[in-house]
């Protein structure tokens, strides 16, 4: 295998990717939508309403605050920016993504944390009272949030003895027997409720409402409109298909591409789409099945995940 | 075979002590016994792989005694008290849940890091797990310290009975089976006991906080 055709499948994994994830976050938004109304009893918009929402939002005249400052049309294009880039480096669809050693598991957590600050800040520019308290709201449970997830970070790396992803995706194929251990299964728990957390799905946040008292994300966005809300919900949907993707990854790594031909790419195509669905429907009737936590509540569930987190490094550090 | 036989030690061992972690976790009575039940039955597959492994016919019928009593008579106790009043709910402890679950996790750092000691002196697959014993022990006296509520007392003192019964399966594969029948029976005995104690605490004082029973009544 010459290094020319090792560059090249990298290239075209990262193009798939990241195509992957522009098209299909918004299609994931759609399909829980549409599991959540199958699941009441309503038939609900169409799968690609999203996409829809989002051609009609571009066409749209710019319209900015009077008071906003320069944050207001920067943050959206600042989430979309290191979205795309967390999703080009990290093993989704291949194993041997373009610039795959740099994809140390901390680097991808902060590059969505990124994210997540200029969402916070996008929300404070305006100035108004709601965008404040969704971004004290966000932050609060990101900060609650992290922890969880760093530790949970921490227990996979454990295991595989490395913090760069790829590396770990690939030891974690040629060692089946970790992915149904204790460790893994705990620490699937905690980024389970991390992920419910940092996505603001139903138990930590309704994306669905603009209830004043409990909106966290819709407060934020409140004051955008036209093509740079179109910009800010592409990049959320492209983190919810990244870190759903990323989770199924972690736990079901069969289908990944490995080695370097057309088919495997188009394996690992069919596989990511495949996994993320199933975690998507998963978190769709969680999402059916339970109720919106009240705000003061959320340490509780956030607690319970940095415990399973605790958790998983205990029996990683107990069961090696 | 061995593979699987410590693929599922593991397993059990580990849903011994997410049940005891849970137990924290949740409020409302009704689901606190019902992780009880599920730690209890964990319990059982736990002494059941050790016998299948060590083929000990003792240890076998043990392991199908603690899942009939641990698994399926004591929660059943306890789900008829709480019944007497279904809305019961652990509602506020001295320590509040997240709080207590970060010490939770204090906790099992620390069985983790004190127990290597003991399990050095003799490593193998089972005596591995043995810190996850002693954090279930610790997380249960944690539990009986700090509620309130009468029924979550007991449950932390059958989650230490059960962290010392699984310390004790995991070190020596079982001890003779007339203690584990003796102790199994004091636990059933206890849980009735509490019975008829709620029972007549409710009729005198309409409540099941001990801190509320300070002074003495004619």
């Amino acid at each position: 295998m010459s290094a020319t055709t090792t560059t090249l499948y990298g290239v075209a994994a990262t193009l798939v990717q990241v195509v992957l994830l522009g098209l299909g976050g918004p299609l994931l938004v759609g399909v829980m939508a549409k599991v959540k109304a199958r699941a009441e009893g309503r038939v609900g918009a169409p799968v690609v309403q999203p996409l829809r929402d989002l051609r009609k939002l571009l066409t749209k005249e710019r319209l900015h605050a009077r008071h906003a400052s320069v944050v207001l049309p920067l943050a959206p294009m600042v989430i979309l920016a290191s979205t795309v880039v967390a999703g080009a480096i990290s093993p989704l669809v291949s194993t041997h993504p373009l610039l795959g050693s740099s994809a140390d598991i901390l680097v991808i957590v902060y590059l969505l944390l990124t994210g997540s600050a200029a969402a916070a800040l996008a929300g404070l520019d305006a100035g108004t009272a709601f965008g404040g308290m969704g971004s004290s709201r966000a932050m609060t449970i990101g900060a609650l949030a992290e922890p969880a997830l760093l530790v949970a970070v921490i227990a996979l790396s454990i295991q595989s003895g490395t913090s760069n992803l790829p590396s770990i995706m690939s030891s974690t194929l040629t060692h089946p027997d970790w992915v149904f251990g204790p460790s893994r299964l705990l620490a699937l728990g905690a980024l389970l409720i991390v992920v419910i957390a940092e996505t603001g799905r139903i138990p930590v946040d309704n994306p669905a409402t603009h209830l004043e008292l409990t909106m966290v994300h819709e407060a934020m966005i409140l004051e955008y409109a036209g093509p740079e809300l179109a910009l800010f919900s592409l990049g959320e949907a492209m983190r919810l298909g990244l870190l759903f993707s990323l989770v199924a990854n972690l736990f079901l790594p069969w289908g990944i591409m490995t080695d370097h031909t057309l088919l495997s790419l188009l394996l690992g195509t069919v596989a990511l789409v495949a996994k993320t669905l199933l975690v998507a429907l998963g978190v769709a009737l969680i999402e059916v099945r339970s109720a919106k936590l009240r705000l003061f509540r959320l340490p509780e569930l956030l607690a319970g995940g940095f415990v399973l987190s605790v958790l998983a490094v205990v029996t990683g550090l107990v069961t090696r | 075979m061995n593979s699987t036989y410590i693929a599922a030690l593991e397993l059990a061992a580990g849903a011994v002590l997410v049940s005891a972690v849970m137990t924290l976790w949740r409020r409302s009575v009704r689901s606190i016994v019902s992780m009880l039940s599920l730690q209890g039955m964990a319990l059982s597959v736990v002494a059941i792989v050790l016998a299948l492994h060590e083929h000990e016919g003792a240890l076998f019928v043990t392991g199908c005694l603690v899942f009939v009593v641990k698994g399926l008579v004591v929660p059943g106790l306890l789900r008829r008290v709480s019944r007497l009043d279904p809305r019961s709910r652990e509602s506020r402890p001295l320590v509040n849940v997240p709080a207590s679950l970060v010490f939770a996790a204090v906790l099992i750092v620390l069985s983790y890091v004190v127990s290597s000691r003991i399990t050095g002196l003799s490593p193998s697959d089972a005596t591995h797990l043995v810190p996850v014993g002693i954090a279930t022990v610790l997380v249960g006296y944690f539990m009986l310290v700090t509620r309130r509520r009468a029924v979550s007392k007991i449950v932390g003192l059958i989650l230490v009975d059960n962290g010392i019964a699984l310390v004790t399966f995991l070190l020596t594969s079982g001890v003779p089976l007339i203690v584990e029948l003796g102790s199994s029976l004091d636990v059933l005995l206890v849980v009735v006991v509490l019975q008829f104690l709620m029972v007549s605490m409710r009729h005198h004082s309409d409540t099941d906080r001990l801190t509320e029973m300070k002074g003495l009544r004619d």
